[in-house]
């Protein structure tokens, strides 16, 4: 069971092949015999999983026929959920238990979905390795040796070791897709605002939003219908109606005209992600693509202007943790400007420090305008870029990322880290929705390559039908990393 | 733009991050000031008359009405504070 799809597993529970209490059994047991190495969940919720199965299966014997009804998945733990320690990957939340839920949370709880527990992620979204957690490094389960991606890591790497079928993972520069491609799963950072942000704690407002994780596209679809939708709880979520994602999953892909940014193959692009990303692109040919060259000739700012704004924005919203109200405090503070420097510098760690204090360095009097206005202004240029390549095809196509996953340990300064992310990051400026799907396999190894597929804004119903299509037309995604032969 | 250490330490003060040594803070100006360095490729940009965009949708927020639609949940919201007493939340004191 662990290694089938959603789709799979709901074509079960509806057949009565197996019930929702045995399928998320199966699964936590498998989570208790081999995460205690890869460490992709933060908490286990085995007794409110096992509970919320046993409704689901109570309400299927009732007739209930929710398409989602007794499914398990994960959250990332950014997502708050009611009652359950809703941590952040970090330790300044380490005894934070959420009083309300996230919007998403209710959704899939109102669509029956059993929650199987939270997620390892790099500290408040910050990193792009999952190196930064408070509750240690997440391990690839394809080579453990690597890292899985971050910041959804644990998300991405519990789909990969079939601890769950899909889980929420949350992309602010591409921590959905970039560990979606190093864990070989297929993850989607839907449009700004398609989204609910109400509950996701926030890291950087003008960028974060959370999306699906999966085995699949056509999970990612079931999913992300689910979960889309305007929500009165955030004013920046969008007032659109939700398509049936699944409605256009079959539509044939003949003219479908593909754009290959030029400067997503240049100086810097792992030899073995380019071929794997172009033999990728030779299958949508074969099924009746066009593919021509364009340019986003501002690509090269997407991380400087991305490293103003997101830590600015972060600054702001991290300066609620102040030791008063929840999360945590120092010990026997002398004063009050005492109980926010040390409560702060105690439950920080060393990237979250170094973003607060370029983002209050950037906003801060004299610096303003020659940083973060500028920032926004490049921002303008780079949305435009994407727009324009728009005009002249319908999706774009590239690398999720520049290299398969590198090793644990192996980027020491942060701007080297940074770079990874120069694919991805430019999208959530844009704000547009962006899809990772497994294209292939490093030859040194075997970690998994991600390719990258780029909408229009809202266009997640033709991002997830390109990518089915290429699932349908190949295997990457059904490949699965071999845990259980190996003693954890 | 260079960063000193003067600069960490107001940006540190700015944003009531506490600093321990002067070990930590030079190890922040040295990653700061790289990143800085990154950031600047910036300044070569010519943006003259381009309106900064700052929700990448390029719309505005939307306001709701201002009708109360909450209701008072202080106990349940203040059990997960590390102290208060009476309903307020609990810090040391601030005015002798």
């Amino acid at each position: 069971m662990h290694e089938m799809t959603l789709t799979e597993l709901a074509k079960g529970l509806k057949a009565g092949d197996f019930s929702s209490r045995e399928l998320t059994t199966s699964l936590l047991d498998r989570i208790e015999r081999l995460d205690g190495e890869l460490n992709t969940f933060i908490t286990v919720t085995r007794d409110q999983a096992l509970a919320a199965a046993d409704a689901a299966d109570q309400a299927r014997a009732r007739g209930d026929e929710r398409p989602l009804a007794g499914l398990p998945l994960a959250l990332k733990d950014i997502f708050c959920t009611r009652g359950v320690r809703t941590s952040c990957g970090s330790k300044m939340l380490d005894n934070f238990v959420s009083p309300y839920d996230a919007t998403v949370v209710e959704k899939l709880e109102a669509a029956g979905m059993v929650s199987l527990g939270k997620t390892n992620m790099d500290e408040f979204a910050m990193g792009s390795s999952n190196e930064n957690s408070f509750y240690g490094a997440v391990k690839n389960p394809w080579d453990k040796s690597a890292v899985p991606g971050g910041s959804s890591g644990g998300s991405a790497a519990a789909v990969a070791a079939g601890f769950t079928p899909a889980a929420l993972g949350t992309d602010t520069g591409g921590s959905i897709r970039q560990p979606a491609a190093f864990c070989g799963v297929t993850g989607l950072k839907p449009t700004y605002g398609r989204v609910s942000r109400y509950g996701m704690i926030a890291y950087a407002s003008s960028l974060d939003q959370g999306g699906p994780m999966a085995r699949s596209a056509e999970d990612c679809a079931h999913l992300l219908g689910a979960i889309a939708g305007h929500d009165l709880r955030d004013s920046t979520s969008v007032a659109r109606v939700v398509p049936d994602y699944l409605a256009e999953l079959d539509t044939p892909l003949a003219g479908l005209k593909i754009g290959l940014p030029k400067e997503y193959f240049g100086d810097g692009l792992d030899p073995e992600v380019e071929r794997a990303v172009r033999e990728a692109i030779g299958v949508y040919e074969s099924l009746g693509a066009k593919v021509c060259e364009v340019s986003l000739p501002h690509t090269h700012l997407a991380i400087p202007a991305y490293y103003v704004i997101a830590p600015a924005e972060a600054s702001s919203n991290l300066s609620r943790y102040d030791g008063v109200r929840f999360g945590h405090r120092c010990n026997a503070p002398a004063d009050l400007e005492d109980l926010y420097k040390r409560s702060r510098a105690e439950g920080f760690g060393d990237e979250v420090k170094r973003r607060i204090l370029i983002g209050t360095h950037t906003l801060s009097e004299g610096f303003f305008d020659a940083y973060y206005r500028k920032a926004q202004q490049v921002r303008r240029l780079i949305r435009q870029d994407f727009l324009d390549a728009f005009d002249e095809v319908d999706v774009l196509m590239g690398p999720a990322a520049p290299t398969p996953a590198f090793d644990l340990g192996a980027k020491k300064d942060p701007v080297s880290m940074y770079l990874q992310d120069i694919y991805t990051i430019a999208i959530n400026l844009a704000g547009i929705p962006g899809i990772s799907v497994p294209a292939g396999f490093s030859g040194q190894g075997q970690r998994p390559i991600g390719l990258q597929i780029l909408g229009q804004h809202f266009a997640e119903a033709q991002l997830l039908n390109v990518a089915h299509q290429f699932q349908q037309a190949t295997d990457w995604h059904r490949r699965h990393p071999s845990l259980d032969q190996e003693t954890i | 733009m260079a960063i000193e250490h003067a600069d960490v330490l107001r940006a540190a003060h700015l944003a009531r991050l506490g600093i321990n040594s002067d070990a930590e803070a030079a190890g922040y100006v040295d990653d700061l000031s790289r990143i800085l360095e990154m950031v600047d490729r910036l300044q070569a940009v010519d943006t003259q008359g381009i309106e900064p965009l700052s929700h990448p949708l390029d719309t505005t927020q939307r306001l709701r009405a201002d009708e109360v639609t909450e209701e008072n949940q202080r106990e349940r919201f203040q059990a997960c504070a590390p102290a208060t007493a009476e309903g307020l939340y609990l810090v040391p004191r601030v005015v002798e």
